[in-house]
């Protein structure tokens, strides 16, 4: 019976060796370990046996039996490793090949970079005030200190709706209408839309984006304005910018200065993206003219402010080198999907 | 304006300085360059020459053989076309390996057979015409007829073709500038050099303007000063070279010598002149008044002008013969009889100017200049200098005395000189004698600690413009960099934050942003089907648009839109999802201004959109913005949508906005063969109804009960309707109801549809038993029977 139990042990060894799939492998429990089963076959014999060979018998047995039980499980393991790997292999993908994309919008170019800028902005505490686009001639040119028939009027030729109501040729009409309804310290940003009788072409287009900023409070010094502007431009452009202040005139402002960025491509020497200047023009500036303090209610022997604007598209358009201003208005989805 | 260098160094020596530190730091000191140019720098290798010998070509009946004398031991060779050479001539040669303007290169070579090592040069082939040299012959080789050449000299210096001209941007602040003498009383100060500015006298006078003339001006708040100076015996000639180059250089073409005398002045003084010819004034009067009602006059163009008696003119005893500051009429100008000349100086009221030259539509040198105010003290000197100049060219006799109305106001402005005041506002410190020293190279004048600023600088008014002056000079880039005190607190405001959350979801949902024009065309109301009479057509109208496309402020976002969906449509982009959010304008009765409202606007067309799906982008955004109990109603009253794919929506009794397909003669009338959607929502109606923050709910502990229903109703009955008759009767414990299906057809009778509703339903502090389920199923379907739809057995 010993031989009976040690050849049950060989057998089943042998076969589950073979055993190549978990059918297989159960089959092989049923035959050896199963209750009709050849070991089952061999213990229900013990009852012969004498009783100084049962448990000697007895004890074989139960280790044939864990034997055969940890042989099983062992193969058992196996099995199942191989088919998950015949899974896995079987599974490759070409992992070259193109991703499946959830649809995603894109922002327009102008609001990407306007984001920004705000972003800049109120990083250095400033608020961001609205005001009208059909705004009166008062706001938009006379509080400012551009009187009727002033040649200044020249420069910004206007879209009027009445004599006395125009499409805003500037976002400098919010300057005067925050001081109106706020009393200083004021710190503000202002975008927004601005129109011009301009014909539309490469650089030209009678819709266009200005960002106006206000600063007024006490001891405000043109040192205050070229810090904070010099601050926005090395925010916007990058720590390494060079930046100038060159005199000039709006008649809003007194001294007047247009910011010029250094050429990044010829560092000024002069080339052809800066038409041979070395510097680019990136906003106009200047303290806020007492007469335009004034006019909207604040004491310019106690108050002084500093203001500037920016043209949103020109930034834009130097950001991502576009070189036609109708693109942004075309709205292709060919050009939108590139920012 | 464009400065010639060379007369900039009558007035101030600037030193060795290059054009280009010039340009910069002139740029610096507040005159901004723009650009400059050295004359004759395309022309390389051209010298002066004497043709020694010519003789005719042996091969050729029209061409000459040349033996040049170019100031070298040698005579060179030189085959030539031209008819108007001679032996004797000095002519320009361009040698061998020369450079003429336009990229010209000149290489020695043959010419039927005979040597040829160079070209002689015509006017046009040296880049001139025969307004700079009236004397040279312009089809025929340029025979020099300058004094002192030198044979072998470039030829640029012989004929004064090296000045440099610097192109300025002159702000209208600043009309002093626009002139020479202006330029280096600028210059002068930036490179801290003294100008040599001579006061003009004339020499030689004869006779008396008062035998001859009379002045009245009738209208001296238009007219602040009227100089008269007077010139016989007039001999009008080409002027000399030295004023024809300056004249070329300054972009001014030359023409005779008295013109050019005028032109010449204004330039050199920024005064405009006028020559008016002696025997055209009737009467020997000029009178200077508002033109008369109906009145016309013929101005130097030829045209006829329409004056109006907010006018001034220059009149004789009898009609007007120029707009004063504008143009002069035709019997004004120089003729080649003109024997006895008046010089007018003036000074007028810039806005009148202004306002008369738009009027009549004519814009000139004269009157741009003379909008910016002028300053009434420099008529005097810019008559003396034209006499003076009259003089040195043998052009006339001068006219003894001068006519001068003046009815200016010479008291100097004062302006306190507030040193601290100027520190602080700069953040600088700059001592008050470096101050004073500033202002007074640039010709102010004190009074105490009063700062007189001179008559050319009307754009002195204010401490502020003290304190420019200041800054200019001290260095805008020495001024340093500070930081702006105190702490400020920036931040969007919730409206800001709401429209950047709109933003945020419409691009999460993989729409575009687009940017469109504010305004449209009035036919565009026609393309989107609006009958006549509707509400939108009422806009805000812009009196001089750029072009009908551009002409009214829009009432609605939906043609921009749809204009944008056609580009798209008809440049091949298969599909496209965008949105904006832009003002609508809407006139209000009685307000000045309009209401400029955003608009949220949806558009899209393509494979994969369909009503629905516009209708999920609107729903998320609602959701995401919090803004609860939106009601959708079938609208089949907009023409620009399909009848039965529109709805409208509303939140409480406000209008907030239309969901749609866009009726398919609008896609026509768009060029879009496509079916397209739009919807629109109103910003601030959204903003108004935004719920407020919901605090957290516990994950639920009990389970919950699930229930389908499919009913039979009429094809007529809206969902919405059978999901609040749903809501009402289960009440708080429905927890969520999902359509899970719209059937029609074999199985459903004409005219009928089955809805199938999925139901949870779930209490917060127990497990809900069948028996509350089953009576909660039992009253949704007894409110949904009174509405007409029955369990689907």
């Amino acid at each position: 019976m010993i031989h009976d139990l040690q050849n049950i042990k060989e057998q089943a060894a042998e076969a589950l060796s073979k055993a190549a799939d978990s059918k297989t492998l159960e089959a092989l429990r049923v035959k050896y370990l199963g209750k009709k089963g050849e070991l089952t076959a061999i213990l229900k014999q013990m009852g012969k046996l004498s009783a100084e060979e049962r448990p000697k018998v007895g004890q074989l047995a139960n280790e044939v039996r864990a034997g055969i039980e940890q042989m099983i499980e062992e193969r058992s393991a196996a099995i199942k490793q191989a088919v998950l790997d015949a899974r896995l292999q079987a599974e490759r993908v070409d992992v070259t090949m193109p991703g499946k994309a959830a649809p995603i919008g894109k922002a327009h170019p102008l609001t990407k970079v306007l984001d920004e800028v705000k972003e800049i902005f109120l990083g250095m505490g400033f608020s961001i005030s609205e005001g009208p686009e059909v705004e009166t001639d008062y706001y938009n040119f006379e509080a400012l200190n551009i009187p009727k028939n002033h040649p200044a009027r020249d420069t910004q030729d206007t879209f009027y709706i009445s004599d006395n109501v125009l499409l805003r040729t500037q976002t400098s009409p919010v300057q005067v209408r925050t001081m109106e309804k706020q009393k200083p310290p004021i710190r503000v940003i202002s975008p927004g839309r601005v129109y011009r009788s301009d014909a539309v072409d490469a650089t030209h287009s009678p819709l266009f984006h200005q960002i106006e900023g206000l600063v007024v409070d006490k001891g405000v010094t043109m040192a205050d304005l070229k810090g904070t502007l010099e601050l926005f431009v090395k925010r916007l452009y990058g720590d390494e910018s060079v930046v100038r202040f060159r005199p000039h005139h709006f008649p809003f402002t007194e001294p007047s200065a247009e910011l010029d960025v250094q050429c990044f491509a010829c560092h000024g020497e002069g080339c052809r993206l800066c038409k041979g200047e070395g510097w680019i023009e990136v906003l106009g500036c200047g303290m806020v003219h007492p007469k335009v303090l004034s006019i909207c209610g604040i004491d310019p022997e106690v108050y002084s402010g500093f203001a500037f604007g920016i043209g949103l598209e020109r930034i834009v358009m130097r950001r991502y080198n576009i070189d036609d201003l109708r693109l942004f208005y075309e709205n292709d989805l060919r050009f939108l999907d590139q920012f | 304006m464009n400065l010639s260098m060379k007369w900039l160094a009558d007035y101030v020596d600037i030193g060795p300085v290059s054009p280009r530190e010039f340009s910069e730091a002139m740029t610096m000191s507040g005159s901004k360059v723009e650009g400059y140019e050295q004359e004759g720098s395309e022309i390389k290798n051209v010298l002066v020459g004497r043709v020694e010998e010519i003789v005719r070509h042996p091969d050729s009946d029209h061409m000459f053989i040349c033996q040049v004398n170019v100031g070298k031991p040698e005579l060179i060779q030189i085959v030539t076309g031209a008819q108007n050479v001679h032996q004797g001539d000095y002519v320009p040669v361009a040698m061998d390996d020369s450079w003429l303007p336009g990229g010209k290169h000149i290489r020695c070579g043959k010419l039927r057979g005979e040597e040829s090592n160079g070209m002689l040069c015509s006017l046009a082939e040296l880049g001139l015409t025969a307004h700079d040299f009236p004397y040279a012959q312009e089809d025929g080789i340029f025979i020099l007829q300058e004094p002192d050449m030198q044979l072998g000299e470039d030829i640029r210096t012989a004929i004064g073709l090296n000045d440099t001209c610097v192109e300025f941007e002159i702000t209208s602040n600043r009309p002093d500038c626009l002139s020479v003498t202006g330029l280096a009383r600028e210059a002068a100060a930036t490179f801290d050099k003294p100008l040599n500015l001579p006061a003009p006298q004339v020499e030689h006078t004869v006779d008396d303007i008062r035998n001859h003339l009379s002045v009245e001006v009738q209208a001296p708040d238009l007219c602040l000063r009227y100089t008269a100076r007077m010139v016989k015996n007039i001999k009008i000639a080409p002027s000399p070279r030295w004023m024809r180059e300056r004249l070329r250089a300054s972009g001014v073409r030359p023409i005779n010598n008295i013109v050019d005398i005028t032109n010449y002045v204004m330039l050199e003084y920024g005064q405009p002149m006028h020559a008016f010819d002696h025997k055209y004034v009737e009467g020997g009067k000029i009178v200077v008044r508002n033109a008369k009602a109906g009145e016309t006059i013929v101005t130097l163009d030829g045209v006829e002008r329409q004056l109006t008696p907010d006018m001034l003119v220059i009149a004789d005893a009898v009609k007007p013969s120029a707009v004063a500051g504008v143009m002069g009429g035709e019997y004004s100008g120089i003729m080649d009889d003109t024997n006895m000349v008046i010089f007018e100086s003036a000074c007028f009221n810039g806005p009148s100017v202004r306002v008369t030259a738009k009027k009549l539509g004519m814009r000139t040198e004269s009157s741009s200049r003379f909008e910016k105010q002028l300053d009434p003290a420099i008529t005097i000197p810019a008559v003396e200098r034209a006499c003076q100049l009259v003089e040195l060219l043998g052009a006339g006799e001068v006219v003894g005395g001068m006519i001068d109305v003046d009815n200016a106001d010479h008291t100097p402005r004062r302006i306190p000189l507030e040193p601290d005041w100027i520190n602080q506002f700069l953040g600088i410190q700059v001592p008050v004698e470096e101050m004073r020293r500033i202002l007074t190279k640039l010709e102010c004048k004190f009074d105490g600690d009063d700062v007189l600023p001179p008559s050319f600088r009307g754009d002195l008014e204010h401490k502020a413009d003290i304190a420019e002056e200041i800054a200019r000079f001290y260095g805008y880039n020495r001024i340093p960099s500070t930081a702006i005190r105190g702490v400020a607190d920036g931040r969007y405001t919730p409206k800001q934050q709401f429209e950047q959350l709109a933003n945020q979801v419409l691009l999460a949902q993989g729409l575009y942003e687009v940017a469109t024009y504010s305004f449209i065309s009035p036919k565009y109301y026609d393309k989107i089907r609006l009958p006549q009479g509707d509400w939108h057509r009422n806009c805000v109208t812009i009196l001089n648009p750029l072009g009908e496309d551009t002409s009214v402020m829009r009432t609605t976002t939906v043609p921009s839109m749809l204009e944008v969906l056609s580009r798209n449509y008809n440049n091949r982009n298969k599909s496209a999802a965008l949105y904006e959010i832009g003002c609508v304008y809407l006139p209000v009765e009685g307000q000045e201004l309009p209401d400029e409202r955003q608009k949220v606007t949806i558009g899209m067309y393509g494979e994969g959109y369909d009503f629905f799906s516009l209708k999920g982008i609107v729903e998320t955004l609602l959701e995401q913005m919090r803004v609860e109990g939106v009601e959708y109603t079938a609208a089949s009253d907009l023409p620009t949508y399909h009848p039965g794919r529109c709805a409208r929506l509303t939140v409480g009794d406000t209008e907030l906005g239309i969901i749609a397909e866009v009726h398919p003669a609008v896609c026509e009338n768009y060029q879009i063969g496509t079916r397209a959607y739009v919807a629109y929502l109103d910003l601030p109606t959204l903003f108004a109804h935004v719920a407020p923050e919901k605090g957290y709910r516990p994950l639920p502990k009990f389970p919950p009960v699930s229930r389908d229903l499919a009913l039979l109703c009429d094809e007529e009955l809206p969902v919405a309707a059978m999901e609040k008759a749903i809501r009402n009767a289960v009440g708080g414990t429905l927890e969520t109801l999902a359509l899970f299906d719209v059937y029609r057809g074999a199985q459903v009778a004409q005219g009928k549809k089955s809805v199938a509703f999925s139901l949870t339903m779930r209490a917060a502090d127990r497990t809900l038993t069948d028996e509350e389920a089953d009576a909660a199923i039992q009253r949704a379907l007894q409110a949904l029977a009174a509405l007409g739809a029955q369990l689907r057995s």
